[in-house]
C-alpha cells in the first residue's frame, strides 16, 4: 500500500509541468493582459501605471470599434446561418443511403484541412471584382456576367444597408426615440458577405460531419415507427429528427460561434479592414493597434473584451459538459 | 389508406426522381467546394504570359509548371521552417498529452475533475488575450540566454522570441488542452480492470503506462498527431507575431506576405497557396479517418 501512495505523488508530479504551464501561460497571462488594459502603456516602452477603465471607455467610444461590433454580429449571424443550413442540408442528403457517400463526405470536409490563410488568398482572387466600369471583369463576376446575374463589388464594396432616416419606418423609429437604429452602425455591410462565403466554404463541412454523426445516432426504428403511423417524410424530420439533433446544434453554435468571435486569419488574408472598416473585426483591430501601432493598453482592452465574449459562450458549455459527464 | 396508396410503378418512379434530385443537389454543392481548387490548379498550370485575371476560368492552352516552380523557389526556405517547427512540436505535444490523459483518466486525485475543465478552457481563449505578455516573456528568455552566455552552438535550443524553438514551445503549451482531452477520453474507454490487474502484479505507475496503456495508444496517437500537425502547420497568429525575422517565418506567414506584395504575380500567389496547402491536404487524403475523429473530439464529446 505504501508504494501505491508514492504512485499518487508521482501522478501529480507528472501532471505538474502542464498545470504550471496552463496556470502561467493561460491564467497568469490573461491577468497580465487585464492589468495592461487598465494601464497607461501607450508606446514601445512598457508603462504599467494605473489608468483605470479609461481604455475601455475610449474603446467603446471609438467609431472603428463600434463598426467592429456591428461586423461581428453580422458575420456571426450570417456565418452560423449559412453553415447550419448548408451543413444540415448536405448531411440529410448524405443520410439517404446514396452511392458515393464517402466520396462526397471527404469532398465537403477537405477545406477543414487547409489554413485560413490559403482560403483567404484564394477567395481574395476569386472574389476580386475587376472593374465593371470598363467591363474588365475578374473572378466570380465573370461567371455571374456570363449567366446574366447581377455583379457585386464583393469585399471592396463600402455600401452598408441600413434603415433610411427619411423612410417611413425610419421616421417612426425616430419619433419613438429609437432613431439610432437608422444609423449605419445598425446596418449590414455588403463586403462582409465575401468573408462569410469564404468562411462557410471552409467550415460548413465540419458542421455536415457533426450533423451526420448525429443523424447516424438516431435509430432507424424510430423513424420507421413514425412512418408506419402515417407520418409524411417532412413530419418525420419535423417531429422526430430535428428535436433529436438539438444537442448537435448546440455544439455547432458554441464551436462556430467562438471561432466567429475570434476570426482573424481569414480577414487578414482576404481584405484586412476593408473600405470604411467594412470587413474589420475586433481581432484584426487588436492586431493592428497593438503590434503595428504600439498602443498596448488599448490593444489589451480589445483582447480582454474578446476574451469576455468568448467566455460567455464557452464557460457555461464547459461546465455543462463536465457535469453531464460526471452524471454518466 | 387504400385511397392514397400509390401503385408500385408510381412509387418506383417517384423514388427515381427524388434520387436524381439528391444527386443533383450534391453535385451543385460539390461545385461550390471544388471551385477554388479548379482555379488554383488551372492558374498554377498557366505560364506568366497566359495568366490573365479576366481569363481566370479558361483552361491553360499549354500547361506549364512555371508558376509552381517560381512559387516553390520563393517558399522553399519557409517550407523547411514549417517542418522544423511542426514535426518536433507535434511529437512533444502528443507525448505530453498522452501522459496528462493517462494521469487524468487512470490516476484521478481529489480535484482532478475540476482541474480538467480549467485546463480545457485554454483551448477556447482568443490568443490575443495572452499575446502581449507572451512576447514580453519570450523576449526576457532571450535576455536571460544572453546573460547566461549560452554558447552560439546551443543557442537554437533556447525557446526565445523570434526563434523557431520559441514558436514550437508556444504551440506545445497551447496544445496541452486539446491533446490532453483526446487522450483522456480515449484512455477512459480502456477498462480499469486492466490497470488494477497490472497493479496487483506489482506494476508501478510507469510500468502500467509502458505495458498496458501505451501499447493500446496508437489510434489516439494517430488522431492527436494528425490534429496537431494540421493545426500547427496552418497556424498564423503566433507565427506572424513571434517571427519578425523573415528567415525563420513558416509557410503561412510567407504566403501571407507573398499575397500582400504587389510585385508577385497573382498566378504565382495561387500556385503558392496550393503548395502551402499540400502537406496537410496529403495527410487528409491518406489519413482522413483519423482527422475526422480529431475534429469531432474538438466539439468536446465526453
Amino acid at each position: 500500500m505504501r508504494r501505491l501512495s508514492w504512485d499518487r505523488v508521482i501522478a501529480i508530479l507528472l501532471l505538474l509541468p502542464s498545470i504550471l504551464a496552463i496556470a502561467i501561460f493561460v491564467y497568469g497571462f490573461i491577468a497580465w493582459s487585464g492589468w495592461v488594459s487598465l494601464s497607461n502603456w501607450d508606446g514601445l516602452r512598457p508603462d504599467l501605471s494605473w489608468a483605470g477603465f479609461v481604455n475601455y471607455a475610449k474603446l467603446f467610444a471609438n467609431p472603428r470599434f463600434q463598426i467592429d461590433l456591428r461586423n461581428t454580429v453580422v458575420f456571426t449571424v450570417l456565418f452560423l446561418g449559412a453553415c447550419i443550413v448548408l451543413g444540415l442540408g448536405v448531411a440529410i442528403l448524405l443520410d439517404q443511403g446514396i452511392r458515393g457517400e464517402n466520396f462526397f463526405r471527404s469532398l465537403f470536409l477537405f477545406p477543414m484541412a487547409i489554413s485560413f490563410i490559403v482560403t483567404g488568398v484564394t477567395w481574395r482572387w476569386l472574389l476580386a471584382p475587376g472593374d465593371p466600369a470598363t467591363g474588365r471583369l475578374t473572378g466570380i463576376n465573370v461567371l455571374l456576367n456570363a449567366v446574366g446575374l447581377p455583379l457585386s463589388q464583393w469585399y471592396t464594396d463600402p455600401t452598408v444597408i441600413h434603415i433610411q432616416p427619411t423612410s417611413a419606418v425610419g421616421q417612426f423609429l425616430q419619433q419613438i426615440g429609437l432613431g439610432f437604429l437608422t444609423t449605419p452602425n445598425f446596418g449590414i455591410p455588403l463586403a462582409m458577405f465575401s468573408i462569410v462565403i469564404a468562411a462557410t466554404w471552409q467550415m460548413s463541412g465540419y458542421v455536415m460531419a457533426m450533423y451526420l454523426a448525429g443523424l447516424r445516432g438516431i435509430p432507424e426504428e424510430m423513424r420507421e415507427a413514425a412512418r408506419v403511423d402515417g407520418a409524411s417524410e417532412w413530419q418525420v424530420y419535423r417531429h422526430i429528427v430535428f428535436p433529436l439533433l438539438r444537442p448537435v446544434t448546440l455544439s455547432v453554435v458554441i464551436v462556430l460561434g467562438h471561432i466567429s468571435l475570434k476570426i482573424f486569419d481569414l480577414v487578414a488574408a482576404m481584405s484586412k479592414k476593408g473600405p470604411g472598416f467594412a470587413t474589420d473585426v475586433p481581432a484584426y483591430f487588436m492586431f493592428e493597434t497593438t503590434f503595428q501601432g504600439d498602443h498596448y493598453s488599448e490593444g489589451a482592452s480589445i483582447a480582454i473584451f474578446l476574451l469576455v465574449t468568448v467566455s460567455l459562450l464557452v464557460v457555461p458549455y464547459l461546465i455543462y459538459s463536465t457535469r453531464r459527464e460526471a452524471e454518466v | 389508406m387504400s385511397g392514397t396508396m400509390k401503385s408500385a410503378r408510381q412509387y418506383r418512379w417517384a423514388r427515381h426522381v427524388s434520387r436524381a434530385g439528391i444527386y443533383m443537389a450534391l453535385l451543385v454543392a460539390s461545385a461550390f467546394y471544388l471551385l477554388p481548387v479548379y482555379v488554383l490548379m488551372v492558374t498554377g498550370l498557366k505560364s506568366y504570359a497566359e495568366a490573365n485575371l479576366a481569363q481566370m476560368w479558361h483552361l491553360p492552352s499549354a500547361p506549364s509548371l512555371e508558376s509552381f516552380l517560381r512559387a516553390f523557389e520563393q517558399l522553399r526556405p519557409h517550407f523547411r521552417n514549417s517542418f522544423y517547427l511542426t514535426i518536433p512540436a507535434t511529437l512533444l505535444s502528443s507525448l505530453l498529452g498522452s501522459v496528462n490523459g493517462y494521469v487524468l483518466s487512470k490516476w484521478r486525485f481529489r480535484g482532478s475533475e475540476v482541474l480538467f475543465p480549467v485546463m480545457l478552457f485554454g483551448m477556447f481563449i482568443p490568443y490575443q488575450s495572452i499575446l502581449i505578455p507572451l512576447v514580453q516573456v519570450l523576449q526576457k528568455v532571450n535576455a536571460a540566454a544572453d546573460a547566461l552566455h549560452i554558447p552560439a552552438a546551443l543557442r537554437w535550443l533556447v525557446p526565445g522570441y523570434g526563434s523557431i524553438t520559441g514558436l514550437a514551445f508556444v504551440h506545445i503549451v497551447y496544445g496541452i488542452p486539446i491533446t490532453t482531452l483526446i487522450f483522456r477520453n480515449y484512455y477512459a474507454t480502456v477498462p480499469n480492470e486492466l490497470v488494477e490487474a497490472a497493479k496487483i502484479d506489482g506494476a508501478n505507475i510507469f510500468k502500467v503506462y509502458r505495458w498496458v496503456l501505451f501499447p493500446l495508444s496508437m489510434p489516439a496517437f494517430a488522431v492527436v498527431m494528425i490534429w496537431q500537425f494540421t493545426s500547427i502547420w496552418n497556424e498564423f497568429l503566433f507565427a506572424v507575431i513571434l517571427t519578425q525575422n523573415p528567415a525563420i517565418r513558416p509557410v503561412t506567414v510567407a504566403l501571407y506576405n507573398l499575397a500582400g506584395s504587389y510585385i508577385v504575380e497573382w498566378n504565382v500567389q495561387m500556385a503558392g497557396a496550393l503548395l502551402a496547402a499540400l502537406p496537410t491536404l496529403l495527410v487528409y487524403i491518406f489519413l482522413g479517418r483519423f482527422f475526422m475523429r480529431g475534429l469531432l473530439a474538438g466539439a468536446l464529446k465526453g
